[in-house]
């Protein structure tokens, strides 16, 4: 295996004095790994992988990603953010910007871009989640499915190691989540590494090198899709199983 | 089996009009005995008084600046007191023969204000012809150059005065209110409290507490032989309590962004003043421009205050050139019916820019 990308050595995270939402978490991933993470909700899936970019923060344990240790030191995390785009359930696209303007905004602001090479790398970006036609539109001009997708492509244009996965489409209709998943199936034969909360079964096993179960704030168990999908090894992820793919 | 064949039922009009004005009276005015009854009363009021306005207004009016003929007259308004005291009015106690330079420095302040509320001349030249103006207008009122006498602040009054107030103290008010605003929401506990006891001071106490301290307590606060001069004490003064006020209504606009678009500008790598600058203040602003436009009309109107401390802008200029004068002093409503047109004309304006700027706030709303 080759040099990990992102290592949890032994993290906790706690929200206030009582709420344990993240217990001795250890894992590792490798580089170009594709991972989906899956468990019931206010199981810590989300919380651990925002733990990554430090949207939130962990209160013990080491946090490694792409050589970097995530402390309070801002300038750690500044350097891990250009290494992660993140996708949120939500979109969080800015609506008061178009949607090419979204995607320039950090090139040009953060990365100090020339405006005109950054418009070009995002038309290329909006092709590629095939999208482009509506880059003079607002977001909420947008189908849901349209919005993820370009919430991804804003994401592809920094260019990002890792990206993060946060229930892409948990919040879309049905007819609109097969655009989303196509676009996040072509990524993921191209190398980037990709970590994904997310409850679709037939992505995980299309695409997933490993699915990772998570319940009460602890990994319960993790395998190859295959394997986990057939020969669960926890009761508890045998449960859970029973109940999102038995009907 | 022969298929039927398709026969169109003609069109018909509608049994009853939905459209026109006289559908429209019966839908709004007469729909039932209730509002019937309320339109009809509220005819008759209009018809009983409206006829009295006009003929006091108009009919009966005298025109001419004749103190003697307005009381021999007697039913009448008396539209001559304006005529009469219009440049002591307009202009305060700004000396007689000088009064061109007020007139031409309202006339350039009123000019840029226009223009720098018009999309067209949003252009880098915007801010320099801003400057030259502000120094035009104060070498023009202040003088002591180029062959103009000096005429001392204290002497300024009138609309220049009000319009000087309100332009600066909202233009300076608005950039201290953001700061607060987002002082207010800082994870930095000192910098919040702080921007907390701003807030909370200036809006415990009345504006007009405000300018009494900033005209006869400060002086005293100052060392032996520093003097600042009274209006721009009491321009800062007008400032910081419009920006109180100003910084509450933009908090307002801030808690209503989602974390979401925060949280995602932080994995876009923008730093906080970026995050702050590009995303936060343009959504935040957009929802709150009613409110500001509120305080920007308060401030214009609460510029009448500061006759307190002998300083006579429109309102205060009013009183000055009335009570004087034992000819024309009853006809202080007419005088008060001509500045309240100016101040209506100026604040109608203003909601009615701000009802643009809203408009081209929301178009990325429109589908």
């Amino acid at each position: 295996m080759t040099e990990p990308i992102i290592t949890f050595e032994k993290v906790n995270k706690w929200y206030g004095n009582n709420f344990h939402v993240l217990r001795d978490i250890d894992l590792s991933v490798a580089k170009g790994e594709r991972i989906v993470v899956c468990g019931p909700s206010g199981s810590g899936k989300s919380t651990m992988i925002r733990c990554i970019n430090r949207l939130e923060e962990h209160q013990q344990g080491r946090l490694v990603v792409d050589g970097t240790e995530l402390t309070d030191d801002v300038k750690a995390i500044d350097q891990v953010r250009k290494e992660v785009g993140m996708v949120f359930q939500q979109f969080n696209l800015f609506p008061h910007l178009t949607v090419l303007e979204n995607l320039t905004l950090s090139p040009i602001w953060v990365g100090k871009m020339p405006k005109k090479e950054a418009e070009e790398r995002a038309m290329a970006q909006l092709k590629r989640v095939r999208i482009a036609e509506q880059a003079g539109k607002y977001p909420l001009q947008l189908s849901g499915g349209q919005q993820q997708r370009v919430a991804i492509a804003r994401a592809l244009c920094l260019k990002p190691k890792i990206m993060l996965f946060d229930e892409p489409t948990s919040a879309l209709d049905p007819e609109m989540i097969k655009e989303v998943l196509d676009v996040m199936v072509e990524m993921a034969s191209q190398g980037i590494t990709m970590i994904c909360v997310t409850h679709e079964m037939g992505f995980a096993k299309a695409v997933a090198d490993r699915v990772i179960f998570m319940d009460q704030g602890q990994i319960v168990e993790q395998n190859t899709p295959h394997e986990f999908f057939n020969h669960p090894q926890n009761e508890r992820s045998r449960d859970f199983l029973s109940k999102i793919l038995g009907h | 089996m022969t298929a039927k064949t398709f026969e169109p039922i003609a069109p018909r009009p509608a049994p009853v009009r939905t459209d026109g004005p006289v559908a429209w009276a019966k839908q709004n005015l007469f729909a039932d005995w209730k509002t019937s009854a309320g339109t009809l009363m509220i005819l008759g009021l209009l018809l009983w008084w409206a006829p009295q306005f006009f003929n006091w207004a108009v009919v009966n009016a005298m025109w001419r600046p004749d103190a003697e003929a307005c009381r021999a007259d007697g039913i009448g308004a008396c539209w001559g007191v304006v005529a009469e005291k219009y440049r002591l009015i307009i202009f305060g106690r700004y000396p007689f023969d000088e009064q061109w330079r007020p007139l031409v420095a309202t006339c350039l302040m009123v000019g840029l204000l226009v223009i720098s509320c018009i999309r067209y001349c949003w252009k880098p030249w915007l801010p320099v012809v801003c400057v030259a103006v502000l120094a035009a207008f104060f070498t023009l009122m202040y003088g002591d150059t180029m062959g103009l006498t000096k005429v001392e602040t204290d002497r300024w009054g009138g609309l220049p005065l009000t319009i000087l107030l309100a332009s600066l103290s909202i233009v300076m008010a608005f950039p201290i209110a953001l700061v607060v605003a987002l002082g207010r929401r800082s994870n930095l506990p000192a910098i919040r409290s702080f921007c907390t006891i701003y807030v909370e001071l200036i809006r415990g106490v009345p504006l007009i507490s405000v300018l009494f301290m900033a005209s006869f307590m400060f002086p005293l606060f100052m060392p032996q032989g520093l003097t600042i001069d009274v209006l721009i004490r009491v321009l800062v003064g007008i400032t910081l309590f419009a920006a109180a006020y100003m910084a509450e209504v933009i908090r307002g606009g801030l808690q209503a962004i989602p974390k979401g678009q925060i949280e995602a500008a932080a994995t876009l790598g923008l730093s906080y003043w970026q995050t702050q600058f590009k995303i936060v203040l343009p959504q935040a602003l957009a929802m709150v421009v009613p409110g500001i436009m509120n305080n920007f009309i308060a401030i214009f109107k609460d510029t009448s205050l500061v006759t307190i401390v002998s300083l006579y802008e429109l309102t205060g200029a009013l009183g000055l050139a009335l009570n004087s004068d034992a000819d024309w002093r009853p006809y202080k409503i007419e005088g008060y019916l001509f500045i309240a047109m100016i101040y209506f004309g100026f604040c109608f304006a203003m909601s009615r820019y701000s009802l643009w700027v809203e408009k081209q706030v929301n178009k990325s709303k429109l589908r």
